[in-house]
């Protein structure tokens, strides 16, 4: 945690009214406004259709803002072409809702492939050989646990593994951002579970500012009260009064609309019909 | 009337936008070698069974019906000529290119189209690589290799088939008399129109088939309808092409 101190806090990503609209219908994004700051997590909640993961996308320069102005990490991107882009996303990491596999090249290919492919890895306009990578590779695969899948294909793991191995793929180039679309999306809740406890071992270890989309309440409930032990290697509550909770915040989303932010015990007293809905869940006696 | 034809129009555009992108990054690094060789691989040598074939019949059944309307004119002595021409002229090009497009603009269309519902498309631009350069460019240079040479192949199988028709079969002329009518009636007008169509069809079917691939939406369906649709176009532009190209060279 001295290393979150002593950095300062910068703002990783901004959204000023930032609107998306296709045809004459009615928009997909409507005046978002928002800030993440270096350290957060952020749980961005909200029904299917809502505008979640379309805001990632603008956040990754996939799509464009019809209007408004989007900042990341301080640097006004709204008006990026694909080729500043680039730079831009190498300091992102992301992991899509089906995880976003390429099916065609092993694991370790996959894993590889952000630091075979962005730019500021290569020395005079050369790709570094997937042998003087590997290191990197094994350790992001160690990380999740998925160390001995490097000659698999996606295709031979499961829905939960392959997750894993998006997470790994996401993090091998020690991105200062990272946005997880839904990461527990038709899992068990035993796979889920985990998916999120190395989203919590992941910030602890590297530092991560991460943006979290899902639609269970759960996610960011461990997100926002447990912190990873690395002596014991295990998930341990945080105290009522750590200042640590407070750096996990919410969000919630509905129409295109951001309508709620705050944290878990202002999630908790609203009162509002929709809100409440994403914070009264029954599965919350998580332990 | 003008929203009836802006969806045709808004697709040309695209079409025309991922050519030169694609065009363009033939020159511009990073060049992805060794996709191109594997898209040669798939396009070339795997259609290659299969070209052998078709241009073998369509020179067999060009001899055969021309047998007939040859020898009302007692001038079956012709047929090598005949064969050769049309072969050389419209009916390698255009078969080959039927065939590479059913086989090819729908393997690529749903290829791509697979790609991008399940967000690997996403993935790829996410993680650093312009998936015009990473799966358009190499394909559609691959096509532009593959496609004539597969167009020659079957060109001169085709005249072989007519051969085997001509000669041993009907016994409608010499076998010299054949090859010697064959060669002579080529002109580098015919072998011209021969070459050039294959490679504006190579831009059409690769092209074709990555934007379809690319412009999948809705699942799995999406793809099914991109790959139809990516054959159905590709075919028909075909046709067009071959037409205009052909008009342009009879004026020669």
């Amino acid at each position: 945690m001295a290393r979150n101190e002593a950095k300062e806090r910068k703002c990783i990503l901004k959204f000023e009214d930032v609107s998306l609209q296709f045809d004459q219908a009615s928009p997909v994004l409507d005046r978002v406004s928002f800030e993440i700051w270096s350290g957060e997590t952020r749980i961005i909640l909200g029904a299917a259709g809502a505008g979640k993961t379309v805001m990632m996308k603008i956040a990754l320069g996939l799509l464009k803002a019809s209007s408004g102005r989007v900042s990341v990490m301080g640097q006004d991107v709204t008006n990026f072409d694909e080729v500043q882009w680039y730079e831009v996303r190498s300091h992102i990491g992301v992991l899509f809702q089906e995880g976003g596999l390429f099916d065609s090249i092993t694991i370790e290919e996959n894993v590889a492939y952000p630091l075979l492919n962005q730019a500021r890895f290569m020395t005079n306009g050369k790709k570094p050989t997937i042998d003087s990578v590997r290191p990197d590779v094994q350790e992001a695969l160690n990380f999740v646990e998925l160390g001995n899948t490097l000659n698999k294909f996606p295709s031979e793991l499961s829905g939960g593994m392959r997750r894993r191995v998006g997470i790994a793929r996401g993090s091998v180039a020690d991105p200062d951002l990272f946005l997880y679309d839904s990461p527990t999306a038709g899992l068990d809740p035993i796979t889920a579970n985990t998916i999120i406890a190395l989203l919590i071992k992941d910030r602890e270890m590297r530092n991560t500012t991460a943006a979290i989309i899902t639609h269970r309440f759960q996610d960011g409930h461990l997100m926002a009260n447990f912190r990873y032990n690395p002596e014991k290697d295990h998930l341990e509550r945080l105290p009522a009064d750590s200042p640590l909770r407070e750096r996990t915040k919410f969000m919630v989303m509905k129409e295109g609309q951001l309508v709620f932010e705050g944290s878990e015990t202002e999630l908790d007293a609203s009162r509002d019909p929709y809100i409440s809905k994403f914070s009264m869940h029954p599965a919350r006696k998580v332990s | 009337m003008l929203d009836w034809l802006k969806s045709p129009i808004l697709t040309f555009q695209e079409f025309v936008t991922l050519a030169g992108r694609a065009s363009l990054n033939v020159f511009r690094r990073p060049f992805y070698g060794q996709d191109l060789f594997l898209q040669m691989d798939t396009i070339g040598v795997g259609s290659l069974p299969i070209t052998v074939l078709i241009g073998f019949f369509s020179g067999v059944i060009m001899a055969l019906q021309m047998s007939r309307a040859l020898s009302q004119y007692g001038a079956t002595g012709q047929v090598g000529q005949i064969t050769a021409i049309t072969l050389v002229r419209e009916m390698g090009p255009v078969l080959t290119a039927l065939l590479i497009a059913g086989r090819n603009a729908s393997g690529i269309a749903s290829e791509l189209g697979s790609m991008k519902v399940s967000e690997q498309i996403d993935a790829m631009r996410a993680l650093g690589t312009d998936p015009v350069k990473k799966l358009v460019t190499p394909r559609l240079l691959a096509m532009c290799v593959t496609l004539p040479l597969l167009t020659i192949i079957a060109d001169f199988v085709g005249i072989v088939g007519g051969y085997m028709v001509a000669v041993p079969l009907l016994r409608l002329t010499t076998g010299s008399q054949y090859w010697n009518n064959a060669w002579r009636s080529l002109e580098y007008n015919d072998i011209a129109q021969g070459l050039i169509k294959p490679l504006l069809f190579a831009f059409i079917i690769a092209l074709v088939g990555c934007l379809y691939g690319m412009r999948t939406s809705g699942g799995t369906q999406g793809v099914g309808r991109a790959t139809t649709q990516a054959v159905v176009v590709a075919s028909v532009w075909i046709f067009i092409v071959t037409a205009l190209v052909t008009r342009i060279f009879v004026n020669l």
